[in-house]
């Protein structure tokens, strides 16, 4: 569809309920979630070759959330999309619910890795990229990795194989947000260049503004192009983006809001409809 | 026992993957160690469905997830070092939580690894793997049981964990035909004791009880080739008719069979049980049958483990 304002619609529909989600389960990752809301959105509701009645469907693309602790996004989006009741989302974080902390492949429709132990998405998303070349299947495999966690080692392992193996139906998405835990990324433990990592690494790459529809889109139109080679979208984000006090706070990474932050947060995010 | 020769696991392994290329659609992955893990010999006949992964033994382990959840078997080989130790998380996460049709088969496990010493002779990879849920863990004791248990892993839905060795141990089987994923196998029988072994250690438990009977002990003998899940059954029947359980496993006796045996024991029929493996050490370097017998991993260890047992009986 790629109609930016029926997409921004979307994606701060999911920011809402991204919020909402983390607000009801008392704990989450807001801060994650709400930078890759837009990515996710342009993912789920135009790039990626999918839709909630074809789960298990062989021929579907792969979604990877290598960056499992943001799973409110993801989960915001399956249930837009479909996969499941939306009543499920109020659920999250919950003893006997079915959507847990960290992505579960086996008990959530639409959810193609169990991510959370950072660094272990890639491997599978390569694992599904280089079952497609094995066996000629033509589906595409989309990954989003947080900046932080370039740190992990494994990744590293993985992009060096996605590059041996010419992974080019892989999309790999760096959501770029600048900041972990403990603090920015560059002061924890550094990764930048990212970009020029990538490139030595044998990636083609493009590094956009990871809230911007046509530059996301524009983006994956290349990766789609491009031959011979995996294909790494280094997303600038804001961490928190939507909501102002959690924007670029490192401290909303992994809390949840109290009812009054609740309150201002929902609102900013209905405000900006207008 | 009758001689049949002699074949490592880990050959017996390769050959299967070989042998069952054409009958089954399954993919196999590596760590560059195809030529020692014996996946070359499957690379040999079906390169096409071979991964070589480097040394990454991590990302390995999610490469395999990722294959097998597009709904092809995946068999990763690497040592037992690296399999179950460095890449447990991958295996925990990647394999285990979601239940992937991956099968882990690990090679040079235990200390019969020998001259390359303790950073490569993984005696824990059976606590480790046995921990996670819905893991099958087994440890087969010769060459055909191994090519009975890749195939069984082919025709098992889910992962499992196929502990198999370096060195060549003695052929036990003629006849594979009723083996299955937590049957153990009752090689012989007996009145005084129970010997429950594990890979290696099985061949010796035989040797053990063939030197006991000359002096009047009668001992039965149980390949427990799967460890997980734990055939309790036959144990418990035969923890009865004894009332004297060994075990003999080329591991740590922490968390390995050993315990494994203890905990069923403890729960249904606390029984005296005397453990044979490796107490607590790392191991070390030396031909494999000198560091063997240095850790106690002989017949005759496993024999005075019954006669301990045995006494022991008496002291109840």
């Amino acid at each position: 569809m790629r109609e930016t304002e029926a997409l921004k619609q979307i994606a701060r529909g999911l920011r809402r309920d991204i919020v909402e989600m983390i607000y009801r389960a008392g704990s989450g990752h807001p801060g994650g979630s709400l930078s890759i809301a837009d990515l996710i959105t342009a993912l789920y509701f135009d790039e990626m070759n999918q839709s909630s009645d074809r789960v298990g469907d062989p021929a579907r693309d792969r979604f990877v959330l290598s960056k499992g602790h943001t799973a409110p996004a993801l989960y915001a989006a399956l249930a837009k999309a479909g996969y499941f009741d939306r009543e499920e989302l109020w659920k999250l974080r919950q003893v006997g619910a079915m959507l847990q902390g960290h992505p579960d492949r086996k008990g959530t429709p639409g959810v193609d890795a169990s991510t959370g132990s950072l660094g272990l998405g890639i491997s599978a998303a390569c694992g599904m990229a280089k079952a497609a070349k094995l066996y000629g299947d033509a589906y595409r495999v989309y990954a989003i990795l947080g900046d932080g966690e370039l740190e992990e080692g494994q990744v590293w392992e993985a992009f060096l194989f996605a590059a041996h193996y010419k992974l080019d139906n892989l999309c790999v998405i760096i959501d770029a947000n600048g900041l972990q835990i403990d603090g920015p990324v560059c002061e924890v433990m550094n990764v930048e260049p990212i970009e020029e990592k990538l490139r030595a690494f044998g990636f083609a790459t493009a590094v956009i503004d990871g809230h911007d529809f046509p530059a996301i889109f524009s983006a994956f139109d290349k990766a789609r192009e491009t031959k011979g080679a995996p294909f790494a979208v280094i997303a600038k984000t804001v961490k928190g983006k939507g909501v102002s006090f959690m924007e670029n706070n490192a401290a909303w990474h992994g809390s949840a809001p109290n009812a009054e932050q609740f309150e201002q947060a929902m609102k900013e995010l209905e405000e900006e409809d207008a | 026992m009758k001689d049949l020769g002699k074949l490592a696991t880990r050959d017996a392994y390769g050959q299967a993957l070989a042998d069952l290329a054409t009958q089954y659609d399954f993919v196999v992955l590596d760590a560059d160690l195809s030529k020692s893990t014996k996946t070359a010999t499957f690379r040999k006949v079906c390169p096409e469905r071979f991964v070589n992964c480097g040394i990454a033994e991590g990302n390995m382990m999610g490469v395999a997830a990722g294959i097998a959840s597009t709904g092809r078997p995946a068999f990763a080989s690497t040592f037992a070092m690296f399999a179950a130790g460095r890449a447990y998380d991958s295996v925990r996460n990647g394999i285990g939580y979601p239940h992937l049709n991956v099968k882990i088969a690990a090679t040079h496990t235990g200390i019969s690894v020998g001259e390359d010493g303790a950073t490569h002779q993984c005696i824990e990879d059976i606590a480790l793997m046995r921990a996670i849920p819905g893991m099958v863990v087994c440890c087969p004791a010769d060459g055909p049981s191994t090519a009975a248990a890749v195939r069984c892993a082919l025709e098992h839905d889910g992962p499992v964990y196929l502990r198999l060795g370096r060195l060549a141990v003695p052929t036990l089987y003629e006849d594979l035909s009723g083996f299955a994923f937590g049957k153990g196998i009752l090689l012989r029988e007996g009145s005084d004791a129970v010997i429950v072994a594990v890979g290696l250690m099985t061949a010796r438990a035989l040797a053990a009880a063939e030197s006991l009977a000359e002096k009047g002990i009668q001992v039965a003998v149980i390949d427990m080739h799967t460890v997980k899940p734990l055939d309790e059954a036959l144990l418990l029947e035969w923890a009865e008719k004894t009332g004297a359980v060994v075990t003999a496993e080329e591991h740590t006796i922490l968390g390995g069979l050993g315990s494994a045996v203890a905990e069923c024991l403890g729960e249904h029929r606390p029984t005296v049980l005397q453990r044979v493996g490796v107490r607590d050490l790392f191991g070390s370097s030396g031909k494999a049958e000198e560091v063997l017998t240095a850790y106690g991993l002989t017949a005759q260890a496993i024999e005075e483990a019954v006669c301990t047992a045995i006494a022991r009986k008496s002291l109840r």
